[in-house]
């Protein structure tokens, strides 16, 4: 989810800064003044006294649509987990616990059949939205058939195995889920019916596409006007080319502390337009509290010394990789494919993205610390499970049996300043094994489909990926199998093209095993990442690190590792 | 101060120059208007001068791969990320990761004063940037002249054609010309550029690649060619009613015989003028267009993909913009006063002021 938006919009750049995925790491940085600290996995009791205030972020753009059904950035998801929500959330702690899924507008988690077809949900009776109208089931029946009506950006890939969805994804006009979310107003029970088990639905749940609106909401994205809200917060206003103010939402009484925590700001406010460099230095003036966007390269040093009690850096689960179009020449050839891995200097990527300590080489598809992760590096010189150097002297030697040399490559980028630096020094290594290396530096709005599309024949091309929720086959089913290959299309996101039936089948397998016993189901997915990595349709470079860079009035900060810093935990008072 | 276009076109004929009393007085029969020019031109100790920090400019930038190779020992189009140098005896990382705080940056090395070990220091890519400075300088001052070059040639044809022919041709041509003056010349460039960079130019039998140093020569001669081409059309009108030109079509001579022998010869000097005024605005227009990445491709520098690389550089190592902007802003403006010189050394009125 969060790279395709973030590659695709404004936001790739935000994580151009950001960095490296150590396994269960935790922020390196001291303590922010003030803490609600809490016990890990617990989210801290509410204190009434840090309430109030006005939260002032600062974004260099808007992120676009305020529909939580079609946005698709981390930009405005961050921000809409304190305004809307679904059946099931992520747990809003700090740290690990809150990749964990707990029961929201649903009373409890669901009971799900024993063929795994069925889940069933009791409604949460008294919560209301922003309106003061109480949200019912028939809500939840309008909210799932608004992801087809919208077209949701997550539709045909998450929702598409509930009953009567596949008709939905092809005829709108017709669409009709009746017999996929069965809804019993008396019992407020809500059954919803899959054609195949998924043992990832709960994850698909907890994410704002699936969040519930109220009945009546626009059939097709609301774009710049707000939707009633659930949670504690709701747009006042919001202009894309200056700001979007939340204010409280007044129907709000918090009913799971876990789910929906009450926020302290009494307003939100972010501002859209400065450049990165003029937001930095108006958190560190105090103007204002936080910036999305990451800071500029030049700046990271100061902010790293001078301002190291303001800088929070956070590991998360995503890894940036070189796709190689494996229909196409020279990365046809597995021995090309091969080499360029052997030659691909990790640590160099790693300095170009801001150091050792905002990023971490790799070797495999699955970030550190990500379920079904295991060390094991194919690609380094003197082999061994952790990335400890190019073999240039090897990858030569394959290119030369490849008999590849001379052909021109040409490097797709997006054109902000971390990417293009890093598709140049590929270019030059390139150039250095024997190619004739172009690079090609296009707007990050629309790289991300460009590159995606066989129809502009890319060859090579740097993009990135982060987790939409944590389960391996959010990186492997997605990124490498041969259903995610759709050739012409905008929206292939198996950008290499590569599809190998044994690695597929590996991976339905690894699928079928998670519905009964997700350890085994991780073993089988590691087992898939070597598989793929064996192949080499990628280059993996680096799983990179977020800094929050907050301002000094700023307290209780607290990183969820789904969904990044939680915004109205923060105090301003 | 550059002179403006008007001020150039309002050069005088030279159809017999030199043409007024005063200026008759002032030459001698044996020093043609060229000699003479240049003798101006050679008085002039500010023109001079801008001609010798060109020289010296032009000199360095053509002696850059000595300078990389024999001098710095590396290659400036080839990344160097993970290298080391030395410094005062003790090896260094090139592009050093911070040790302090959280540890959070990696910085470029800086100028360390030493020609063999990074003079200017490195860019992000850890590449020296000295020896892509020259290199730079090399392809701005190649992109500036050969855009300059363009702008002239065309200018000249479409000017003299227009002027000359009027009627039809004039009309035709001047409203091609008021179509591209219609756009801001940046926006026209950038358009252009974004277009072509990414595939080329693919024009009969003219191909030219999409990372190539032509296309912006091109793309910038051609933007500018209305700046020239409208008073060159009308500096021809007003020849075109002179009576050597009369002389000239009622003793039968072709229009090709009389552009060439009886208008050229009086519009080259405005020519003359405009080149190095024209150079110093599409050196400019270039170091604009690589800053907004739609110029020079890497790994191929200029001064303005040099400004660019510097950007994000500029709070710790503001050596490589700095570096690349002063060269840029002398060479503009050694430029614009060798323009000055050499429009007062072609301008009579201008030498009979200095003889007064």
């Amino acid at each position: 989810m969060l790279s395709r938006r973030l590659s695709a919009l404004t936001a790739v750049a935000v994580l151009a800064v950001a960095a490296t995925a150590c396994s269960g790491g935790s922020d390196p940085t001291p303590a922010p003044s003030g803490s609600g600290a809490a016990a890990p996995g617990v989210a801290a009791a509410y204190q009434p006294q840090h309430a109030g205030g006005d939260l002032h972020l600062l974004a260099k753009s808007a992120g676009g649509s305020l529909d939580p059904k079609v946005n698709y950035t981390l930009q405005y998801w961050q921000l809409f987990q304190a305004m809307y929500d679904g059946l099931l959330a992520f747990k809003k702690v700090d740290g690990d616990a809150s990749f964990t899924v707990v029961p929201d507008l649903a009373e409890a988690l669901p009971t799900v059949s024993a063929d795994g077809l069925s889940y069933t949900f009791t409604l949460r009776k008294g919560v209301k939205f922003s309106t003061g109208a109480e949200v019912t089931v028939d809500d939840v029946a309008a909210s799932f058939k608004r992801i087809f009506e919208v077209d949701s950006p997550t539709a045909g890939t998450f929702y598409n195995g509930i009953v009567g969805a596949a008709n939905c994804l092809t005829d709108k006009a017709t669409c009709d889920l009746s017999q996929g979310v069965v809804v019993d107003p008396a019992t407020n029970e809500i059954v919803i019916h899959l054609v195949a088990p998924d043992p990832e639905l709960s994850y698909k749940l907890a994410v704002p596409h699936a969040a519930i609106n109220l009945a009546g909401s626009p059939t097709s994205d609301a774009g710049n006007v707000p939707i009633p809200t659930t949670g504690p917060y709701m747009v006042a206003s919001y202009d894309p080319n200056t700001a979007l103010k939340m204010v409280r939402n007044p129907a709000f009484a918090e009913w799971s502390h876990d789910a929906q925590p009450k926020g302290y700001p009494d307003t939100i406010s972010e501002t859209f337009g400065l450049t990165v460099e003029a937001a930095v230095t108006a958190v560190q003036n105090g103007q204002a509290d936080w910036i999305f966007d990451p800071p500029p390269a030049d700046r990271l040093n100061e902010i790293g010394t001078k301002y190291a009690a303001q800088a929070h850096v956070n590991p998360l689960t995503a890894f940036w990789y070189l796709a190689m179009n494996t229909h196409l020449a020279p990365f046809d050839n597995v021995k090309v494919r091969q080499a360029l891995n052997l030659a691909v200097d990790r640590d160099a990527a790693v300095k170009l993205y801001g150091g050792t300590q905002l990023a971490q080489p790799v070797c495999t598809v699955l970030p550190p610390g990500f379920p079904g992760h295991v060390d094991d590096c194919q690609y380094t010189k003197g082999g061994g499970t952790t990335w400890k150097a190019p073999d240039l002297a090897k990858a030569k030697a394959l290119i030369a049996e490849s008999g590849t040399a001379g052909m021109e490559v040409g490097i797709t980028t997006t054109d902000d300043e971390v990417n293009k630096a890093i598709g140049e020094y590929v270019q030059s290594l390139l150039t250095e094994l024997g190619y004739k290396a172009t690079l090609k530096p296009i707007s990050g709005n629309i790289q991300f489909t460009y590159i995606q599309n066989t129809n502009n024949d890319v060859q090579l091309s740097l993009t990135s990926w982060y987790q939409d929720y944590p389960a391996a086959s959010d990186f492997l089913n997605v990124l490498l199998s041969c259903a995610s290959y759709t050739p012409g299309s905008d929206s292939s996101i198996n950008i290499s093209g590569f599809c190998d039936k044994d690695v597929d089948a590996q991976m339905q397998t690894a699928l079928t095993t998670e519905q009964t016993d997700p350890d085994k189901a991780n073993t089988q997915w590691a087992a898939v990442d070597k598989a793929v990595m064996t192949q080499a349709p990628l280059v993996p470079l680096f799983t990179p690190k977020l800094i929050d860079f907050t301002s000094k009035r700023v307290g209780n900060y607290q990183f969820s590792r789904q969904f990044y810093m939680l915004v109205i935990q923060l105090w301003v008072k | 101060m550059s002179a403006s276009p008007a001020d150039v076109a309002a050069l005088p004929p030279r159809g017999s120059a030199p043409s007024t009393p005063a200026a008759r007085r002032a030459g001698t029969a044996a020093e043609g208007p060229w000699r003479r020019a240049a003798g101006q031109l050679v008085r002039n100790k500010g023109a001079l001068a801008s001609a010798v920090v060109l020289l010296v400019v032009l000199v360095a930038c053509l002696l850059a791969p000595v300078y990389a190779r024999s001098i710095a020992h590396t290659d400036p189009f080839t990344s160097n990320v993970s290298g080391t140098t030395v410094v005062d005896g003790r090896t260094v990382p090139v592009l050093a990761p911070s040790t302090t705080g959280l540890g959070l940056g990696v910085t470029p090395i800086g100028p360390t004063g030493d020609p063999a070990h990074y003079l200017l220091g490195a860019d992000n890519q850890g590449r020296d940037v000295m020896a892509r400075l020259l290199y730079g300088g090399r392809n701005s001052l190649l992109i500036g002249t050969g855009a300059a070059l363009t702008t002239c040639l065309l200018a000249g044809l479409v000017g003299v054609l227009a002027g000359y022919f009027g009627g039809v041709v004039d009309g035709v041509l001047a409203r091609v010309l008021d179509v591209l003056w219609a756009f801001p010349v940046y926006l026209l460039a950038i358009s252009l550029s974004v277009v072509l960079l990414t595939s080329g130019l693919h024009l009969g039998p003219v191909h030219i690649g999409a990372g190539s140093r032509w296309l912006p020569v091109l793309i910038i001669g051609l933007v500018y060619v209305p700046y020239v081409a409208r008073p060159l059309r009308g500096q021809v009108l007003a020849l075109r009613e002179k009576e050597f030109v009369a002389a000239a079509i009622g003793v039968g001579c072709s229009d090709w015989r009389i552009m060439r022998r009886d208008v050229l010869p009086n519009v080259l000097p405005t020519l003359v003028v405009f080149l190095p005024l024209m150079v110093a605005l599409a050196m400019l227009t270039e170091s604009a267009l690589s800053f907004l990445s739609v110029g020079v491709q890497p790994p191929q520098a200029s001064w303005g993909t040099i400004i660019n690389d510097g950007l994000g550089l500029l709070y710790t190592r503001p050596a490589v913009t700095l570096g690349a902007g002063v060269a840029v802003a002398v060479t503009a403006a050694a430029l614009n006063l060798l323009g000055d010189g050499v429009r007062e050394a072609l301008d009579p009125r201008a030498r009979l002021r200095g003889a007064a």
